[in-house]
């Protein structure tokens, strides 16, 4: 390729938080010069709700996906027609990071069925011979930190058989008694959800423990709501059998883009709702 | 790493393994390998799933798998492939150096203890994902060591990082259920924390304290029901947690307080003494600390139950730290007994002598050679049996370095009657040699007197005869060297005193001994000789009858020697020596005989000879003998029954009939010699005499009759050099010819009488030669003449001013 379009943020992190100012440079280069119909670059934000195909159908999943909502979409032009002579040329720019009238800049989050994204786009328009060069690249929002100091909730939690709601045959359960503690069950996002875990004892060797993190997303339509709870990422803190009445650490680091601050609109909602922790044992007799 | 173990570090090839956690470092079981199988199968299988065929794959094998995914992890590093190389091995080095080399610009180099300000963003941002990365890996034990493996990169991001990520991480193992596997993640950690933060102890001691709160559960129903499926047994089993118990251990105890070294001992005493966790205190754990609480360390070993791991193996843990420290005075003989009492017990002949090795340098240390005795007596009764000795060679050899490392005393050492029927253990040749050649080795460097100690003497014979008959066709020359040099050593330690006889008979038996070697042969030689010269010392040159005899048979002892040699130029300079001794001890027809030896040999000479493996041309060394045996002949007194001068004519016939090199000068320097020693035949009075030996010169009496043949032996002689000067008359060789006639010149200055009108004419003539075609050194012309002129001032040289008249200088024009 003759021609090179590519942008580059000032941020190596690509964070930005609303009312800040997003900037960086487009950088073109070419071994010839470069004839072009103008260069202009768009900011886009929006969100894009997918309906589950359990709550609708198949078909209507499949179709009738909700219309994205528009949350920022500005262009500037930044080069009139012209030619851009050869080797690397850079040219700045500055975009003050607003919205419109009473829309919020959501945090970034690639979720299962709701999809908050930015994009910066680049687009250098050429004549009709030559392809029009286009670059696109993603910024990640973050919403603004909560003011006030976030006062910690730590929860106590015990598992035995008789705690357990999924069972059919109570019976047939190993005895086994887990307790354990979370240190606040609501986090800061950018914060790891810590706690601990102890086996007092369990009759059945231990396989594994896990964590599981779940998200809940809920996005309105035209018969209600569709509310889905989907898996985040599970993380093993206890392999094999491990030391009874020796406590485990809970550890885990809410991944990013995948997780953002519990949120709530009137045509979506998005919740990190519960840890879950599964506990695979066997039996020996 | 500032703690000894190199074998440790090697382990983590393997810990590093994310597939592998189960796998100690010892034995190689059925079992094991089952599970090792399947774990490569696994390695395989991301790689480009090749079904290999893995059975009967042995430790060793699994080791040199690792190692090549090693490389190929570098490989794929290198190549960009890095979540590829991730998934192989983790390397946390890589990680951080590139994360490093980010931090640095075209300017600036990041400084070794740089702070996380200095790190720029791009460099954090990575860094930074790296970990996310790493959070997000759902298994716990690869979860673990990657994190681990890169705790380093924490610098880039804050100042505090490593510190508060080792505990977060030393906590996380507790979530890992198989105590071998945890313990080896603990060893791990507990290396990266030393290689990144060792001022971070607690950390350490965090994963010893959490290591205890888990020992429990090696009896707990879950290993134990995996034990025996695996069909392993928990004295093969349990072993395999000493190496990174070990590493923990020594870890915590590098440069630790007496005060927390005491607290860790009590904290495993109160896990019953456990056998275990006091083997690794015993390995880890100062010396000194070990060593002086002896008695409380063999009081625990006795309360430790047989059933788990062997004790055998904190036997020799023990003797290990007592041959490195000693313990209180009074203890020590009880601590001998108590400890031997357990090893003498031990059935399997392997597990005996490992032990017994270690021990026998406390022994050795402490004790006299009756408690050694009885110690390798031991030995030998439990070796015996069954040939078992065969799988022990290095063992029982270390046990003899260390028994001879302490007795230096040879006389003491072979009074420890067991100490020849040990080495009769070694039975396997080249084992049996190694051990010779140590005991030489130290006898050489420990005895300072020589000895005639009939015990010392037998038994060191009988080791340097084991070497000696080690040598075969096969044997390399370093090997030989280094035998004959150890035989040599031991032959010149050996001295009877003033009793020559057994000394000369010693002697006689060591050549019927070590007839293999030559450098022995030439020792024994030289050492002949030299006690001839003793004996003539002692007899202030008049031999007695008796005395006589006795020289008689060391010249004769060497007269039959030397033929038996190879080296020509060794036999010829010992015919000179030896024919020398007997010239000094009055055995004249004896010195006449090895005189002819030698001219006899002399046309053997080949042209060339291999010196240090290159062949070099032979003719200088011969000039050089031959100038030496020329110096001798001048003393010798010719035989009654042979002609005058006999044997310079045989000399000279020998070198007339020897083809010299074609365009070489040494016949003439020969010649040119030759002169010299008939010019000094020609005195009155020779130049020096051997006391008692009447030479020539008393013989003759300067009788005109000798003087005649002497003259004529002269003509002939120069007649051979002027021949050649004037073959040399030749565009290529005036040069030759120009230096030939200064030097010929300048030997008739020195040793002829210029009144001679015919010399005086001839050296005249030399003088024109040597300057002829203006290839002669005008400044050694000039310094020539003038030392004639100088020389012609002295009282009875007034002839030579007239000949240096005759002298022209040329010049160069």
């Amino acid at each position: 390729m003759g021609t090179c379009l590519d942008i580059k943020i000032k941020r190596a992190n690509k964070v930005y938080h609303a009312g800040e100012v997003l900037s960086g440079v487009v950088v073109i280069s070419g071994k010839d010069s470069i004839q072009h119909q103008g260069v202009s670059l768009t900011v886009e934000g929006s969100v894009n709700l997918q309906l589950s195909a359990k709550s609708v159908g198949v078909f209507e999943a499949f179709y009738n996906s909700v219309k994205p909502i528009q949350i920022i979409n500005s262009t500037i032009e930044m080069v009139k027609p012209g030619k851009f002579p050869s080797g690397k040329t850079e040219i700045p720019f500055e975009f003050p990071l607003h919205v419109k009238g009473n829309k919020v800049l959501y945090e970034t989050y690639h979720g299962v069925f709701v999809n908050i994204q930015y994009t910066l786009r680049c687009d250098m328009r050429r004549s009709l011979l030559a392809k029009d060069v286009t670059k696109t690249c993603e910024f990640i929002v973050h919403s603004a930190p909560q003011k006030g100091k976030l006062t910690p909730s730590p929860v106590d939690f015990t598992i035995t058989p008789e705690t357990l709601q999924n069972v059919r045959e109570r019976a047939l359960l190993p005895k086994f008694l887990i307790r354990g503690h979370l240190s606040s069950t609501s986090c800061v996002i950018t914060q790891p959800l810590t706690g601990e875990l102890l086996v007092e004892s369990s009759e059945a060797a231990i396989k594994s423990i896990e964590l599981q993190l779940v998200r809940v997303e809920t996005c309105g339509c035209a018969e209600g709501y569709a509310r889905d709870a989907t898996e985040i990422q599970n993380i093993q803190i206890a392999d094999g059998d491990v030391c009874r009445s020796l406590s485990v650490p809970i550890y885990m680091v809410f991944p990013r883009l995948f997780t953002c601050p519990t949120l709530e609109t009137t045509n979506f909602k998005v919740d990190l709702e519960s840890v879950h922790i599964t506990c695979h044992a066997s039996l020996r007799f | 790493m500032p703690f000894p173990g190199g074998e440790l570090v090697s382990e983590k090839s393997i810990l590093c393994d994310m597939n592998l956690f189960c796998l100690g470092k010892a034995t190689a079981t059925s079992a094991m390998s089952e599970k090792v199988r399947t774990r490569l199968e696994e390695l395989d299988d991301f790689e480009e799933g090749s079904q290999k065929e893995l059975l009967n794959l042995t430790q060793q094998d699994y080791v040199n798998r690792i190692e090549e995914l090693n490389q190929s992890l570098k490989d794929a590093w290198a190549s960009d492939q890095k979540v590829k190389a991730l998934k192989i091995v983790i390397q946390g080095k890589l990680v951080y150096e590139r994360i490093f080399s980010m931090c640095v610009d075209n300017r600036s180099v990041l400084p070794d203890h740089f702070s996380p300000e200095n790190v720029n963003d791009t460099a954090k941002e990575t860094c930074l994902n790296w970990f996310f990365k790493i959070a997000s890996i759902r298994e716990l034990i690869p979860r673990f060591y990657v994190e681990a493996s890169i705790l380093k990169c924490n610098k880039f991001l804050s100042k505090t990082g490593i510190s508060e990520c080792l505990p977060r991480l030393t906590c996380m193992i507790r979530g890992i259920g198989d105590p071998l596997v945890s313990v080896y993640a603990r060893a791990y950690l507990c290396r990266v924390g030393m290689e990144v933060a060792p001022h971070l102890k607690e950390s350490l001691n965090k994963n010893f304290f959490d290591f205890l709160l888990t020992f429990k559960q090696i009896h707990g129903d879950t290993v134990q029901n995996q034990l025996v499926v695996q069909g392993v047994e928990l004295p093969s089993y349990l072993p395999l947690y000493s190496p990174a118990m070990d590493w923990i251990f020594q870890c915590i105890s590098y440069h630790a307080p007496e005060a927390l070294l005491t607290e860790m001992m009590e904290r495993c005493k109160k896990l019953g003494n456990n056998a275990l966790l006091l083997n690794s205190v015993m390995s880890a754990f100062r010396a000194e600390f070990i060593a002086t609480r002896s008695m409380d360390f063999i009081g625990m070993i006795k309360e430790c139950d047989e059933s788990g791991f062997p004790k055998h193996l904190l036997f020799r843990s023990l003797g290990l730290n007592l041959a490195l420290a000693d313990p209180p005075e009074g203890d020590r003989l009880q601590i001998l007994n108590e400890a031997w009492k357990v090893i003498t017990k031990l059935k399997n002949p392997q597990d005996y002598v490992n032990c017994a090795e270690v021990w026998v340098e406390y022994t050795c240390k402490h004790f006299t050679k009756r408690e050694v005795n009885t110690v390798l007596a031991d030995v030998i009764k439990h070796m015996t049996p069954d040939r078992a000795f065969e799988d022990s060679y290095p063992q029982l050899q270390s046990i003899i370095k260390k028994v001879i490392a302490h007795f230096h005393d040879f006389s003491v050492l072979f009074s420890v009657e067991k100490f020849l029927p040990f080495l009769d253990m070694f039975q396997k040749e080249s084992v049996r040699v190694e051990v010779c050649k140590c005991i030489m080795e130290v006898f050489i460097k420990h005895q300072q007197e020589p000895t005639k100690d009939p015990v010392i003497l037998n038994a060191l014979l009988h080791v340097c005869k084991t070497m000696h008959d080690s040598v075969n066709a096969l044997t390399l020359e370093d090997e030989k060297r280094m035998l004959a040099y150890l035989i040599n050593g031991f032959i010149k330690m050996v001295s009877f005193g003033r009793d020559f006889e057994q000394q000369l008979s010693f002697y006689v038996e060591a050549r019927s001994m070590f007839c293999n070697l030559e450098p022995v042969l030439v020792q024994l030689i030289h050492s002949v000789n030299r006690l001839a010269m003793e004996t003539r010392k002692v007899m202030k040159g008049n031999h007695s009858r008796k005395t006589a005899a006795f020289v008689r048979a060391c010249v004769a002892y060497c007269f039959i020697t030397i033929p038996s040699l190879v080296g020509i130029f060794t036999r010829l300079n010992l015919y000179l020596h030896s024919g020398q001794v007997a010239l000094a001890n009055q055995c004249l027809s004896q010195a006449d005989a090895f005189f002819k030896a030698a001219i006899s040999l002399i046309p053997e000479v080949p042209k060339m000879i291999n010196i240090d493996g290159k062949m070099r041309p032979s003719e200088s060394f011969l000039l050089e003998f031959l100038c030496n045996f020329f110096s001798t002949l001048l003393i010798v007194p010719d035989h009654p029954e042979h002609g005058v001068l006999f044997l310079v004519r045989e000399l000279l016939n020998v070198i007339q009939d020897y083809t010299w090199e074609d365009n070489s000068d040494d016949k003439i320097r020969i010649y040119t010699c030759v002169l010299h020693l008939l010019s000094a035949m020609s005195q009155e009075t020779y130049l020096y005499h051997i006391d008692k030996v009447d030479s020539n010169d008393s013989l003759y009496g300067g009788d005109t009759k000798f003087l005649a043949e002497n003259n004529k032996l002269c003509e002939t002689v120069m007649a051979q050099i002027l021949e050649h000067l004037k073959t040399l008359a030749k565009d290529e060789a005036l040069k030759r010819q120009s230096s030939l006639g200064l030097s010929f010149f300048n030997s008739i200055l020195a040793h002829g009488d210029l009144r001679n009108n015919r010399l005086n004419q001839l050296s005249v003539n030399l003088w024109h030669l040597a300057q002829r075609h203006g290839c002669a050194d005008t400044r050694t012309m000039v310094k020539t003449l003038e030392y004639i002129k100088k020389r012609s001032k002295h009282p009875d040289m007034g002839h030579l001013t007239e000949l240096a008249l005759r002298l022209p200088l040329q010049t160069r024009t």
